[in-house]
């Protein structure tokens, strides 16, 4: 009788039904319709053209111009394909390989950027400022998302990105005013971002108050005292307290002027390099050492931390609060590189959309990383298309990041797998 | 159990209830909770249940408390950043008098604008310009009762309802595309404007309430993502030529006909109108609802107990879905009062803050429907005293969000209240025990 | 390495999980706790690994005194422990899991996890694990999962192995294969404790037999001792409660459950094939250890289960696929194993709980209006029949005590006319002037015609109501005896010996005859004392 039992996997193939997840396939599908609609069969029956050097680079390189009709089909049968192999490796209860939602939407903006450009009054645009712009927007957002990753790693919830932004911006404008200091302002900045952390801290780890109800309300606190002391202190004072000095960007001679990757990679701010630094150092210091080992495992599964000697609570702590360091840099991008000066509420949702792309990113620095360069890039369109006069609306460009992610938590974009115990406070018994 | 409208299989040791997934989890959390030694982790002291029980049953002192010392804050900031205490503050050592009068001033200045703007004119000629600030009161607390109660019902079925400002958008697009574009009879034509607004703040709280039932996605993030869409949704329609005014650049639509507007209850000296009203019958809707129905005794078992409820026969999906679509038509009820109450056209602002707004209200009255009220009062009373308070002393009205952001802060962390107040209740080592009480079944 | 555990006494509340209870462990050797699940073995376990504080006793290594503020100070004292419910990151690699804790670092805190693979390699290759280190744990048999445990307590060179539980997820090879690695552990020096509640596995490894029973050491046993001695020894026998039952007079077979199965969604068979029937006025009691598909066999009834395949039928229906509801609502009343979880919501009131699956039929209900007099007067009079002792209807049920929660659900349960009754753990952790009450409503219900299905755990429970008994083992049914067949026949189906070679005769499906099994109770214990 003993041997009619079964071991978990000798039955599973034959009875149980597979859970099988048709999110991914069908939404793929759909999409790769709507190319197929969209940008095959609906194309200008036009050439868009791709500018890459600007007239006063050393190096010049010729436009790029592509015919809307030829990209449009060759992307369309690409996009049909996957989405065709998505489907085939569902119904075999496979997995998707990782490369194939990142593959999918790089052809798809692809598909969708030449179309878009083709059809506009003015079908030529900057590519090469087109992408650059797009990494300025990106780059406070992908601070803020590895603040989420730092916070929700170590499993506690991080909505308030906002408001570290936020504090931060204010922060690095004020002091940065006062001492005419870069330095000061960033440090400042960063002062700032981990105070709100500490107290998103305190309250979710000691009082165990729900982690999503404090990071809403510190958005709203922050808001509120940010603007407060905006109206009651900067704004008849601006010359005093809101006029920070602004970081200048190191061009790096040579490098800088190659076609597209130039700008983005070898003629930014010192900010801009820290932002590549952060994400190596925070993708190395989860991934390649002790440190990431433990918090890691603080976020999947807390009690089997706790059976080896790590204090799972202490090291939520720390974590959230070095959260708030990286956050903090985020917002004096804010206040010491984009704008000359702090405005109310001028983070403007961005923390929103850096907690979207942590999610898209699958919590993985690496992916928050292409996420948010795809949300600014979308961003950055938007207002390029605006200009060029296209037939999509700039509020569907600035939609797009809160609706793929929106596809991404319904689990239609693949799977997204959160920290096992993000969002659960640990008690010890 | 892997329908994904459960929440994830429990720990058989652990007695309470589970907690929720968490972030965007995949459905039916398969993936993440199959092994036992996953299910053994769920905490003993939930903290989902803990905080319903803090919502919903915590003490009025802590309350009264919590205000209390959300004001203190306030009045910090005021008096800090007022140039009388700075200038007085500079030779304090020499006349420390100067400056604690300083203080005194400005504190007593600003709360009390704010409180005349709230409240009572003292300082108004005639009686109906001394009432006029309770009416505007009333007025702004229409909207904070009415999106404060689609998130208290969602709270009360385990739900985090952060869009309520999605939902008064929607809410406010219909009411008002059907206000500004159909020629109807007046009475029919309100009617027809609030159901709109309805339909669509339901449409938008159905989405997360689906997507949460039928494909485990987590509602606090959905739900912040459809605020955004909402928001570009709006400005995007804004400028097409069904909502766009006529001869106008800006996005902003045209003013909705008279005849789809709330009358005003005393008249047009006020801005007070029947969306109060609506708003009253709402409260006295959701505490029948919560309180009297059978679906409201659904909600609640789910929210309280989503094991119970399911093992009752009750469908644990269609409770959320039910609460969401509840949740969303009185956020979309909210937005009416915006389009057809005060605002009359809509335009990219239509919304304010009144969606995060609504969290806080929702917070304070403890998630039932008459806690809902007050709070949604006491919210429009700082705002509209905040209004007065702004234009008589200079003082933001931005004053306002802390103090309510503390006013939650500190309801939430009950304990932290007691420490400040130095109250021994003993409530921390209760509760401690009580958690090592329910995990005594499965430890044994 | 000899460790003791002195006096250990451990209190949950008002609820003593450990009552004084002392064992040493001497080195180099197998020291089997065998118990009851809820007799308190794990608990004696938290204990010593500094996961609880003990309330009272001491913990000694090599006769002295230690103090473990937490697991950390057990293992650096030499102590690992494989969890019951295995403490490993599903999402980490093998290598990562054991490292965790323990890292072998480079400059900066740089892991080398190479390091750890060699060590993982080594100790694999000295015991014959078979462990590929960069394997992802989740995709791993529990099997290996339980090599990876060990492993990691090898690496932190553990003097004294804990095992909780460790068969209880394994196969019958698997199994072999775990005892055999014991034994090598053990020669090579390792004192291992073993914890288990089954006999064979218990007298093939043991070098000394601990028993525990209700939190309390009851007895020492020898490996060499029967079965049947150490069953007696584990389960113990009837304390006092006799109940006086009339015979069943058993009517139709109006329930019926064919080739039930039921898959966990990894795909696990939790029920196997299982079919049997239940008469009216009959009741069949289940009995088994705890995890060996009692609880899916009345989720599956109730259908509460996704992955269930096969049929259940209440009077020529099939319930199966239908919803809860509906199953509800078609006349089965169902008391679940876990009340606070399942049967009642502790912060709803008395009188909500008890119309917690009727409160939208009439009379509770007229259209979507609750009728609150009517749900109260109900109230009152449950409280009154059924004897709960509340503050009043409107208290909330989480303030009730445990009997009286029970009381609460059973309550709801059997005031409407029944087809079916099925009840799971009915008297768990309820006092016993209560559970005789309870008991007897049971009878009541049978003797007023409803087939009647419980499942227990407790030996004595199973033996007090059945009119015939089902033993179910790892997910199937071993067979059906007579209900006065002798517990420690009871205790060897339940680990897993068929009928015939537990020595009783196997009833199904030829309906309960008359017929004796001829096996006198013959319990060679009194009730055991605290030693």
């Amino acid at each position: 009788m003993s041997t009619a039992t079964t071991t978990p996997s000798s039955r599973t193939g034959s009875i149980a039904p597979a859970i099988r997840n048709w999110g991914a396939p069908v939404t793929l599908a759909v999409l790769a319709l709507v190319a197929l609609v969209g940008f095959a069969i609906g194309s200008p029956h036009a050439s868009a053209r791709f500018r890459i050097s600007a007239d006063a680079d050393a190096l010049q390189v010729p436009d790029v111009v592509l015919g809307t009709t030829l990209v449009g089909w060759i992307t369309a049968v690409v996009l049909l394909a996957l989405a065709a192999y998505s489907f085939a490796l569902t119904t075999r209860a496979q997995p998707a390989p990782r490369w194939l939602v990142p593959a999918f939407a790089a052809v798809w903006v692809i598909a969708f950027l030449v179309w878009v450009i083709g059809s506009a009054n003015n079908p030529n645009v900057y590519f090469s400022g087109l992408i650059a712009g797009s990494f300025t927007l990106a780059i406070p957002l992908i601070f803020g998302s590895l603040s989420g990753v730092l916070c929700e790693r170590s499993g506690v919830i991080n909505i308030a990105i906002e408001g570290q932004l936020l504090a931060g911006a204010f922060g690095a404008a004020i002091v940065g005013s006062i001492t005419h200091s870069l330095l000061a302002g960033v440090l400042a900045a960063i002062v700032a971002s981990v105070v709100v952390s500490m107290v998103l801290a305190v309250f979710s780890i000691k009082y165990m108050v729900n982690q999503v109800i404090v990071g809403v309300v510190l958005n709203v606190l922050v808001a509120g005292l940010t603007s407060f002391l905006f109206s009651t202190v900067m704004k008849d004072n601006s010359s005093l307290f809101n006029s920070p000095p602004s970081f200048h960007n190191i061009r790096i001679p040579g490098l800088a002027d190659i076609p597209v990757f130039g700008p983005i990679l070898f003629d930014q701010t010192i900010l801009g390099y820290g932002m590549y630094l952060a994400v190596f150092l925070v993708w190395f210091g989860l991934f390649k050492t002790r440190w990431g080992l433990r918090v890691r495992a603080v976020g999947e599964h807390p009690k089997a931390a706790d059976t080896v000697g790590i204090k799972v609570n202490t090291m939520r702590f720390w974590n959230v609060t070095l959260a708030g360091v990286v956050a903090g840099v985020g917002g004096a991008f804010f206040t010491l590189v984009t704008s000359s000066s702090f405005n109310k509420e001028m983070t403007a949702g961005q923390g929103f959309i850096a907690l979207a792309a942590l999610i898209f990113g699958r919590w993985n620095p690496i992916g928050a990383f292409f996420a948010a360069l795809l949300f600014g890039f979308s961003l950055n369109l938007s207002f390029v298309l605006t200009i060029l006069g296209t037939p999509v609306p700039s509020q569907f460009m600035q939609m797009l990041p809160y609706v793929v992610t929106v596809f991404a938590v319904a689990g239609l974009a693949g799977k997204s797998r959160p920290p096992a115990s993000n969002g659960i406070p640990y008690v010890k018994e | 159990m892997s329908d994904p409208a459960n929440l994830p299989d429990r720990d058989p040791a652990s007695t309470q209830t589970p907690p929720p997934p968490p972030a965007g989890s995949t459905p039916g959390g398969a993936a993440a909770g199959n092994t036992p030694a996953q299910l053994a982790e769920a905490s003993p002291q939930d903290p989902q249940a803990s905080l319903m029980r803090r919502i919903t049953t915590g003490n009025g002192l802590v309350s009264v408390l919590a205000i209390v010392l959300s004001l203190l804050v306030g009045a910090i900031l005021i008096a800090a950043t007022d140039e009388r205490v700075t200038s007085a503050a500079s030779y304090f050592f020499s006349r420390p008098t100067d400056m604690l009068s300083a203080i005194w001033a400005s504190v007593s200045e600003a709360y009390g604008a704010l409180f005349r703007s709230a409240f009572f004119n003292t300082q108004a000629d005639g009686f109906a310009n001394a009432i006029y600030p309770l009416t505007e009161t009333l007025t702004v607390a229409t909207p904070l009762i009415l999106a404060g109660l689609g998130v208290a019902l969602a709270f009360r079925v385990g739900l985090f309802n952060i869009g309520g400002q999605g939902q008064i958008i929607l809410g406010a697009m219909l009411a008002g595309w059907v206000g500004f574009t159909l020629n109807l009879p007046a009475g029919l034509h309100l009617l027809l404007a609030v159901v709109a607004g309805i339909i669509g703040g339901a449409i938008w709280g159905g989405i997360a309430g689906v997507l949460k039932a039928k494909r485990g996605a987590h509602e606090v993030i959905v739900t912040i993502m459809l605020n955004y869409i909402a928001v570009y949704l709006l400005l995007y329609v804004l400028t097409t030529p069904g909502f766009q005014r006529p001869g106008s650049n800006n996005p902003i639509s045209p003013e909705i006909h008279e005849s789809a507007a709330y009358p005003l209850i005393f008249g047009s000296g006020f801005r007070l109108h029947l969306g109060f009203i609506v708003a009253l019958l709402a409260v006295a809707f959701v505490w029948w609802l919560l309180n009297r129905s059978t679906t409201g005794f659904e909600l609640r078992a789910v929210g309280a107990n989503p094991q119970a409820a399911r093992t009752a026969g009750i469908n644990v999906s269609r409770a959320y879905i039910t609460a969401m679509v509840i949740a969303g038509a009185l956020a979309g009820l909210a937005g009416t009062a915006q389009i057809s109450g005060t605002e009359r056209s809509l335009s990219g602002d239509i919304a304010a803050s009144f969606g995060f707004d609504a969290i806080t209200v929702a917070l304070l009255g403890r998630s039932n429907p008459i806690g809902t009220m007050f709070a949604g009062l006491l919210f429009g009373a700082l705002r509209a005293g905040g209004v007065g308070m702004q234009s008589n002393t200079g003082i933001p009205i931005d004053i306002v969000l802390v103090v309510q952001s503390f006013i939650v802060l500190f309801i939430a962390a009950p304990p932290l209240v007691r420490s400040i107040f130095r109250i021994h209740t003993g409530q921390k080592k209760s509760r401690k025990s009580t958690a090592r009480t329910a995990k005594a079944g499965g430890a044994a | 390495m000899k460790l003791e555990l002195r006096g250990i006494t451990k209190k949950f509340g008002t609820f003593t999980a450990n009552d004084d209870i002392t064992v040493v462990v001497e080195s180099g050797q197998v020291h089997s706790l065998l118990g009851e699940n809820g007799a308190g073995k794990s608990t004696l376990m938290n204990v010593l690994f500094g996961l609880y504080e003990a309330t009272a006793g001491q913990v000694l290594i090599d006769d002295s005194p230690v103090q473990f503020h937490g697991p950390g100070d057990a293992m650096a004292a030499g102590i690992g422990m494989v969890h019951q419910h295995f403490m490993l990151v599903p999402v980490f690699t093998v290598a990562e899991n054991v490292a965790l804790g323990d890292e072998v670092t480079r400059a900066a805190g740089i892991l080398d996890l190479e390091a750890t693979r060699r060590k993982i390699r080594e100790i694999s290759d000295r015991f014959g694990f078979h462990v590929d280190p960069d394997a992802l744990v989740e995709d791993l048999p529990v099997g290996v999962q339980q090599r990876v445990e060990i492993i990691k307590a090898l690496v932190r060179e553990a003097k004294v192995l804990i095992l909780d539980e460790p068969t209880a997820v394994l196969t019958p090879q698997e199994t072999d294969e775990l005892l055999n690695i014991i034994r090598q552990l053990r020669d090579a020096g390792t004192s291992v404790v073993f914890i288990s509640h089954k006999l064979r596995e218990v007298k093939e490894i043991s070098d000394v037999i601990t028993v525990i029973r209700r939190g309390k050491v009851v007895g020492h046993a020898e490996p060499t001792a029967s079965a049947a001695e150490l069953a007696s020894l584990m389960v113990g026998r009837s304390v006092s409660l006799s109940l006086e039952k009339e015979p069943a007079t058993p009517g139709e077979e109006t329930f019926s459950i064919q080739n039930l199965t039921v898959l966990a969604d990894n795909g696990q068979v939790l029920l196997d094939d299982v079919s049997f029937g239940i008469h009216n006025g009959e009741i069949l009691a289940v009995a088994g250890v705890q995890g060996n598909g009692q609880t899916e066999l009345t989720e599956a009834i109730m259908g509460l289960l996704d992955h269930a395949s096969g049929k259940v039928v209440l009077h020529g229906e099939n319930l199966l696929g239908r919803s809860v509801k509906s199953i509800i609502n078609s006349g089965v009343g169902f008391v679940p194993e876990d009340r606070s979880t399942d049967g009642l919501v502790g912060t709803f009131t008395v009188a909500e709980n008890l119309v917690l699956n009727q409160y939208d039929r009439a009379p509770f209900a007229r259209g979507m209006n609750m009728r609150g007099s009517v749900i109260a007067e109900n109230a009152e009079q449950k409280i009154g029949e059924f004897d709960i002792r509340t503050q009043g209807p409107q208290a909330d049920a989480g303030t009730l005590s445990g009997g009286n929660q029970q009381k609460v659900v059973m309550a709801r349960e059997l005031s409407r006319p029944l087809k079916l009754f099925i009840a799971s753990q009915p008297t768990r952790g309820v006092d016993v002037g209560s559970i005789e009450f309870l008991h007897r409503r049971i009878i009541a219900e049978r003797d007023g015609g409803t087939p009647v299905l419980i499942v227990s755990t407790e030996l004595d429970e199973v033996v007090e109501l059945a009119d015939r008994i089902a033993v179910l083992y790892k997910g199937q049914l071993v067979g059906i005896v007579p209900g006065d067949t002798p517990r420690d026949t009871l205790g060897l189906m339940m680990a897993g010996a068929s009928a015939d070679e537990a020595g009783a005769i196997d009833i199904d499906p030829v309906p309960p005859t008359d017929t004796s099994t001829g096996t006198p109770v013959a319990n060679p214990e009194e009730e055991h004392g605290n030693e």
